[in-house]
């Protein structure tokens, strides 16, 4: 008897296409793009705030303009995906165990939800105040 | 019990006479309480006896008849008609090589096995007449979760970095080193870590996290290999600062 | 096989993960959104406020981070994400993905260094 093995050749760009659970997957991936490129807002706002108060001005003008506000709109929804799937694998993680049993997952990622209430309403009360 | 048709269409692929794999359909009359393993057996046993498969306990524990069931890889004996359309497509379990009709290779997931050194290695060589190494209830829960795989390798068929990078040592793999790391019993993470903390071990790992998806007994091989990650990571940085601290 | 040098950049992957997790959000919200949409007032981000913000060396420290930690972190997972897009280059993906990392660093650490 002779051996012939089949090899079942697999997209290395569309594979992703295949599975909802594999486009969640690089929606989550992707989320990174985002968060990227914000930050690289945040990096040319610091570099306007150096170069004085006119430079500052134009930035915060730039802010407003519709394409930047619909980027922020888009970066926060996937800052906020990075935020849940993040928290959500926490437990899988990093476990707890307490004596014999282990802490329940959604006490580790309902405390990790509570934090970040916690940070997020205190940077908006500085920012506020 | 009510009937019901069922048309599968499997893979076939014979390496003796086939280029490639071909599509077969078969109609099965089903009862209401199959399994799609009960459908392929009908297949074998009153359409066309050719038809080459795995199976053998028919209750999810051997881990012998996973299979690919309209795109998920599954135990073709824990995967109901209930559940499933009129239509069901069965194909071998996906990134393996076809060795004939619904049989993989899986050679390369037996050698991945026996790299990450899948035994105790105990602290000191222990004379039977010292008696067992004794264990704690909570060190047993430490690790037992991950003594649940049956080797199926659904996760590997699942992993989307498996399909593109074989030498991947894969979740199963990876999360049975991981029962040996976390064993109060074992010291052998130090002589494991140059398989799994390899670039082909757990670094190849992006946290799809489909393996555990699809994983029958919940084993959760990426949560097992994002255990290891922080762990190897301390470990790398322990190292660095603290170059010869014995391990 | 041999130990892989991945932890280094898996740990500032992981740290900025969490970091963002926690931050970036609320950061998106008062710096992007807030003021355009009336939810805080245009003096929130206001050039003398902002200053003194970042001439205090706790808010510099925080600034920095703020920028260090998710731009490293989305380095990685882009180099990641290149891969599993189908590039296969990761030699240029790597020098592409670090170097922005490494540039926006920079650029963060002299403005702050600046004000």
């Amino acid at each position: 008897m002779s051996r012939k093995p089949y090899r079942r050749p697999v997209s290395t760009s569309r594979w992703w296409l295949a599975q909802p659970r594999y486009i969640r997957y690089m929606a989550r991936e992707v989320s990174c793009v985002f968060i990227g490129a914000y930050t690289g807002v945040v990096v040319v706002g610091l570099l306007r705030l150096s170069e004085g108060a006119a430079a500052w001005g134009a930035f915060l003008e730039a802010l407003q303009a519709p394409a930047s506000v619909a980027f922020h709109l888009l970066a926060l929804a996937f800052a906020l995906y990075h935020t849940t799937t993040w928290f959500n694998v926490t437990p899988r993680a990093m476990p707890v165990q307490l004596g014999e049993a282990r802490l329940p997952g959604g006490v580790i990622i309902g405390a990790h939800y509570a934090g970040w209430a916690l940070v997020s309403a205190l940077i908006l009360f500085l920012a506020g105040g | 019990m009510s009937e019901r048709q069922v048309d599968l269409e499997i893979l076939r692929y014979n390496p003796e006479t086939d280029e490639v794999p071909a599509w077969r359909t078969y109609r099965v009359p089903c009862q209401e309480d199959w399994v799609v393993l009960d459908a392929i057996n009908y297949v074998k046993d009153e359409l066309d006896r050719t038809l080459s498969y795995r199976w053998s306990c028919h209750m999810a524990v051997c881990g012998s008849c996973g299979v690919m069931i309209n795109g998920e890889p599954m135990l073709s004996c824990k995967a109901f008609l209930r559940d499933l359309p009129d239509r069901i497509r069965v194909e071998p379990l996906a990134n393996f090589p076809i060795e004939r009709d619904l049989i993989v290779v899986m050679d390369d997931f037996m050698a991945k096995l026996d790299s990450v050194k899948p035994y105790l290695v105990p602290r000191e060589e222990k004379p039977i007449e010292d008696g067992e190494h004794l264990q704690t209830p909570a060190q047993l829960n430490k690790f037992k979760q991950y003594t649940l795989c049956i080797n199926c390798t659904l996760c590997y068929a699942a992993c989307p970095q498996y399909a593109h990078n074989e030498s991947f040592v894969g979740p199963a793999a990876l999360a049975l080193a991981h029962r040996y790391n976390l064993d109060s019993r074992d010291v052998g993470r130090a002589a494991r870590e140059d398989v799994v903390a390899s670039n082909a071990g757990i670094w190849e790992c992006s946290f799809v996290g489909a393996c555990s998806d699809v994983c029958p007994h919940d084993v959760d091989p990426a949560g097992a290999i994002q255990q290891i990650k922080i762990a190897s990571t301390m470990d790398y940085f322990k190292d660095l600062l603290m170059p010869g601290r014995g391990r | 096989m041999a130990r892989s040098n991945k932890p280094i950049v898996w740990a500032l992957f992981a740290a900025g993960g969490t970091f963002a997790a926690f931050v970036t959000p609320v950061m998106i919200l008062v710096t992007g959104l807030a003021v355009t949409f009336g939810l805080l007032p245009a003096e929130t981000l206001a050039y003398e406020r902002m200053l003194a913000m970042v001439q205090n060396p706790v808010g510099k420290g925080l600034v920095f981070l703020a920028v260090f930690l998710p731009a490293w972190h989305a380095a990685h997972r882009l180099r990641i994400t290149a891969h599993d897009f189908g590039i296969r280059a990761d030699t240029a993906v790597m020098a592409v993905c670090y170097g922005l990392a490494a540039l926006a660093t920079l650029v963060a650490a002299f403005a702050l260094l600046r004000v």
